[in-house]
């Protein structure tokens, strides 16, 4: 695994949208924290581009980089090497290489900036984090939609109709069911139908740390006594571990039994 | 070496591979025709796991392969598109294969002969379908394994390096392995092969030596053979 890893990761360094991507972070965060002197909003304006931007570039680069893999693919599975070395290998090399963008395009201007000895180094550290775990989990999904549909037109547009469901479509349902619900209690259904979406809950966790749940009303109240009990910080992360490790495992699955 | 058994596969409702019993011997060039759409490179990722059959069992070197993945240690496989990561160099996929496959290789002589010195550090992404078809088979071919699968080999050779190419195929056959071929340049096929299996539709058609081939279709060159199965078999479906 480690030595396909390695290839794959060099093939990502390489790519002219990998510099792409990454010299779009680097621009934006530069432009932020020399337009502003508020490291504060400037995290709140970063927050709000990588929550949608890195999702996007995860699930197309992994549809994209799967279904370009291919030929290649099959020449490593002539090789004595197992099905699942194969997939993970390539997997970790690429999405390795997307959160070295998110680490160098966001990270350095940061610490260039001074962040390290900020009181609001907790909350780039999260969004940093979140970053990682949205690459993580979107291109994990876009390699198992790639696996699923051997047409690359169907493939695309089943990524970019999963990418624009969590990232817009979820809130307007989830918005409508609060309105509709209003007569009744709703911290539960808030809670967990923020758990289901990978993207609401990395904007909540930072909202939540830039001390802004007074903005939210009462469901910030709720949010904010939930997520700051250890209870809501061991649901919180098993719900981001479950949307890791549940597609790891049917990567496994599906590539058990994919014919190529 | 290789012994099929009952081996089948479908897509959905095409049944791409009907029953499937073969033996192979243990040295040789085998070359495997067929129309296209009969089954030919199926067979192989069958062979290779790249595929999963339906039913039926695969034997090589005397153990059953299904679901295993150490026996293509000793399997040298050349697949019919070369398509590599576009940003990776030659150079370094050469090393990938030496990393997963330890032990001696031979690429130089690959090298030599395609004239690929020059080409070697370029990116993949810039390099010409015939340029990448012969690192495609540098790659394929570098490692001394027993067992050749050759899925379309001629594709984009110049006919100098197909010459080379043949000449290295003929080597090999003298050094006792066996090598597979599939290709649809039929004097390819009758310029190397010993035996000739035949598939049509997803069945074996003939499975036997070049000779009895072209006697028992009562012609003097494979490709007239081929095009008598065919013709027959069509007017016998008309029927």
């Amino acid at each position: 695994m480690l030595k396909i890893l390695k290839y794959s990761f060099y093939e990502m360094i390489r790519s002219r949208w990998v510099f792409i991507y990454t010299g779009f972070y680097l621009l934006a965060t530069i432009a932020l924290l020399l337009l502003s002197n508020d490291l504060s909003k400037v995290l709140i304006s970063m927050t709000n581009i990588t929550l949608i931007l890195t999702p996007l570039i995860g699930i197309l680069f992994g549809t994209i980089y799967y279904y370009n893999s291919k030929e290649f693919i099959q020449l490593l599975m002539a090789q004595a090497l197992s099905r699942w070395s194969i997939f993970s290998g390539m997997y970790a090399g690429m999405v390795i290489a997307l959160c070295l963008s998110i680490l160098l395009g966001i990270g350095l201007p940061f610490v260039f900036y001074g962040i390290m000895v900020s009181p609001d180094l907790p909350i780039f550290l999260l969004l940093i984090t979140m970053g990682c775990a949205l690459s993580i989990i979107f291109s994990l999904i876009a390699f198992l939609i790639a696996m699923k549909f051997d047409d690359k037109v169907k493939g695309l547009s089943i990524s970019i109709f999963v990418w624009l469901f969590f990232a817009i479509v979820y809130d307007g349902i989830f918005l409508l069911l609060l309105l509709g619900l209003k007569d009744y209690p709703l911290d539960k259904l808030t809670i967990s139908m923020l758990v289901l979406n990978p993207i609401d809950l990395s904007r909540i966790l930072i909202l939540m740390k830039l001390d802004m749940s007074a903005m939210m009303g009462y469901t910030g109240a709720v949010l904010s006594k939930f997520l700051g009990k250890e209870t809501g910080i061991i649901v919180v992360s098993t719900s981001l571990l479950f949307w890791i490790l549940l597609p790891l495992w049917r990567l496994f699955s599906i590539g058990q039994k994919k014919d190529l | 070496m290789i012994t099929i058994t009952n081996l089948n596969k479908s897509y959905k409702k095409n049944h791409v591979l009907r029953d499937i019993n073969l033996e192979l011997p243990q040295s040789g060039i085998v070359a495997l025709l067929g129309p296209n759409g009969s089954g030919k490179t199926t067979l192989l990722k069958c062979f290779l796991g790249m595929v999963l059959a339906d039913s039926g069992d695969l034997v090589f070197d005397g153990r059953s392969v299904l679901g295993q993945y150490e026996y293509r240690a000793k399997v040298s496989y050349l697949s019919q598109i070369a398509r590599f990561p576009e940003n990776l160099t030659a150079r370094e996929l050469i090393s990938l294969m030496k990393e997963i496959k330890p032990g001696e290789t031979r690429e130089a002589n690959f090298i030599k002969v395609f004239n690929l010195e020059k080409e070697l550090d370029k990116k993949m992404g810039s390099l010409s379908g015939g340029t990448r078809q012969k690192v495609n088979i540098t790659l394929a071919l570098m490692h001394d394994d027993p067992l050749i699968i050759l899925d379309e080999p001629s594709t984009g050779l110049d006919p100098l390096s197909l010459q080379e190419l043949k000449k290295f195929i003929l080597k090999e056959r003298e050094r006792g392995k066996l090598i597979l071929i599939t290709t649809h340049i039929l004097s390819l096929a009758e310029d190397l092969a010993d035996d000739i299996l035949f598939l049509l539709e997803g069945d074996i058609y003939f499975n036997g030596s070049l000779k009895d081939l072209l006697n028992d279709q009562g012609e003097n060159n494979l490709e007239n053979a081929i095009a008598h199965i065919l013709r027959s078999t069509k007017e016998y479906s008309h029927a």
